[in-house]
């Protein structure tokens, strides 16, 4: 199991890499949805089924469908322009940044202050319970930041009438 | 543990007889359609046009393979790919007898519904990659229908698993053992049946591939083996179709008389034919009422219907 684990990490890990560095946006989107599948699988592994097949349905196969219409209907793909941008020097930043936590991970592997790789099942069940249980207040919470999207994209994309223009 | 050699035996089996009921099924919808319309059919190749098929097959090889220069290569390619291994996924979890699945999950029908998901990127990122105006037409078409009919699938499945009580496909026929889900869930089977059909762009939900508009729609560029994939993976969709319909709501391999496997094929063959039925007979319905009916018709519909059985369900409970 562990070996699927680090092949799945591996995975996720280049793709996201791929993409930033991708100059073109639509296989840097694919990339994304590699990522994403990657992400389910480890979620998987690590017991969450439920959680890994949201991750699909949702992210995998709605979020990033629209993404890559929206970004298909851009037309011609700026190429040329995304490579001028896509200098060494924007790297310097992140690449620092970065460093930084590279060096407390490597810090904490070499302290071996580490819990192993935990892989407890959790059942769609118990998930649901809880998430209406106890942390019945952050389902509400997510619902009432949903609604205002759900009303203004209606109110967007209603129909104005020629007498009220 | 897990057996294996049995698993492999059963996966062989099942991509085989899948796969080669797929080819075969192009022969018995064009023969249905000749029936239907007081014609022939194809009748030449082998006893009665059995063969066609795979003639079909040695033309498709044996045609130039064609990538359009305009094209986006890879993902072009990789595209027909996409259509016919998210299908054949989906079978890893319909189970045909008690015994007789590949993969009996937990969580089985999200499974399915994750694969019919990812299977929306064969048609849109197929539009992308030809570059041509009438496949970007198609794919974008095709956009606005997957998404808006994966909701109404999700939800109108939500019924049947309601009244189970579980995810799982083999859980689900067992707990119709003496009602098919049918009944109870009608407004559910008709919901899926028509997000079902518009999943697996089939007549009348056929627009992102209309030939009188578009040419051909996403797969316009396509030529050879590709077109070949794209097309076998339309008959993967409606065999796929076909078994879940049966599973979730026509009791699987539940019945009398007859061994399991037997009634799951006869149950099963019934809805393809069905689905061959509605081609030869309806027209396409335009694209705008396509949407429109979507959300203001079945969408509700699927809520209250969820709504309800979730009522039933608890006043049951106690």
């Amino acid at each position: 199991m562990e070996v699927l684990f680090y092949i799945a990490a591996a995975v996720t890990l280049v793709a996201t890499v791929r993409v930033i560095t991708h100059v073109h946006a639509v296989h840097a989107l694919l990339y994304l949805v590699v990522a994403l599948i990657a992400l389910a699988l480890i979620f998987y592994l690590l017991g969450a089924q439920f959680a890994a097949a949201l991750e699909i349905i949702i992210y995998g196969g709605a979020i990033m469908v629209l993404f890559i219409f929206v970004v298909m209907l851009l037309g011609p793909l700026a190429v040329e322009q995304e490579k001028s941008w896509l200098t060494p020097g924007t790297w310097v930043g992140p690449s620092v940044l970065a460093l930084v936590l590279l060096g407390e991970v490597g810090y904490l592997i070499a302290a071996g202050d580490h819990l192993p790789i935990d892989f407890m099942e959790t059942r769609e069940k118990g998930l649901s319970i809880a998430l209406y249980g106890p942390y019945v207040i952050g389902v509400e919470l997510a619902s009432m930041l949903l609604l205002p999207g759900l009303i203004g994209a209606y109110h967007l994309g209603r129909r104005v009438s020629k007498e009220s223009r | 543990m897990i057996d294996w050699s049995r698993t492999a035996l059963t996966i062989v089996v099942i991509l085989g007889g899948v796969l080669t009921l797929a080819g075969m099924l192009i022969w018995v919808e064009r023969r249905l359609l000749g029936i239907w319309q007081e014609r022939y059919g194809p009748n030449r190749v082998g006893p009665g046009g059995l063969l066609q098929s795979l003639a079909d097959m040695i033309k498709m090889f044996a045609k130039e393979d064609w990538i359009p220069p305009f094209a986006d290569k890879v993902v072009f390619v990789l595209t027909p790919a996409i259509v016919v291994i998210t299908a054949l996924m989906s079978f890893a979890v319909v189970p045909i007898t008690p015994g007789f699945v590949i993969a009996d999950l937990n969580m089985g029908i999200l499974f399915f519904l994750a694969m019919s998901s990812l299977a929306a990127y064969s048609v849109i990122i197929g539009g992308w990659a030809s570059n041509s105006k009438f496949a970007f037409l198609g794919s974008l078409r095709a956009i606005a229908q997957l998404l808006s009919y994966e909701v109404f699938m999700g939800l109108s499945v939500m019924g049947a698993v309601l009244l189970a009580g579980s995810f799982n496909l083999s859980e689900i026929v067992e707990a119709q053992r003496h009602l098919w889900f049918v009944v109870p869930q009608f407004l559910g089977f008709l919901g899926f049946f028509m997000a079902g059909l518009a999943e697996a762009h089939r007549t009348p939900f056929d627009m992102p591939e209309a030939e009188a508009e578009l040419v051909a729609g996403y797969h316009a560029e396509y030529s050879g083996m590709k077109f070949g994939m794209f097309f076998v993976g339309e008959y993967l969709s409606v065999i796929l179709l076909s078994a879940m319909i049966v599973i979730l709501f026509f009791g699987g391999w539940l019945g009398p008389w007859l061994p399991p496997v037997v009634w799951f094929f006869l149950k099963t063959s019934i809805f393809i034919v069905l689905i061959f039925l509605i081609r030869a007979t309806w027209p396409r319905v335009r694209f705008d009422q396509l949407l429109s009916f979507g959300w203001k018709v079945v969408m509700p519909l699927a809520l209250i219907n969820l709504l309800v059985t979730g009522g039933v369900v608890l006043w049951k409970a106690g």
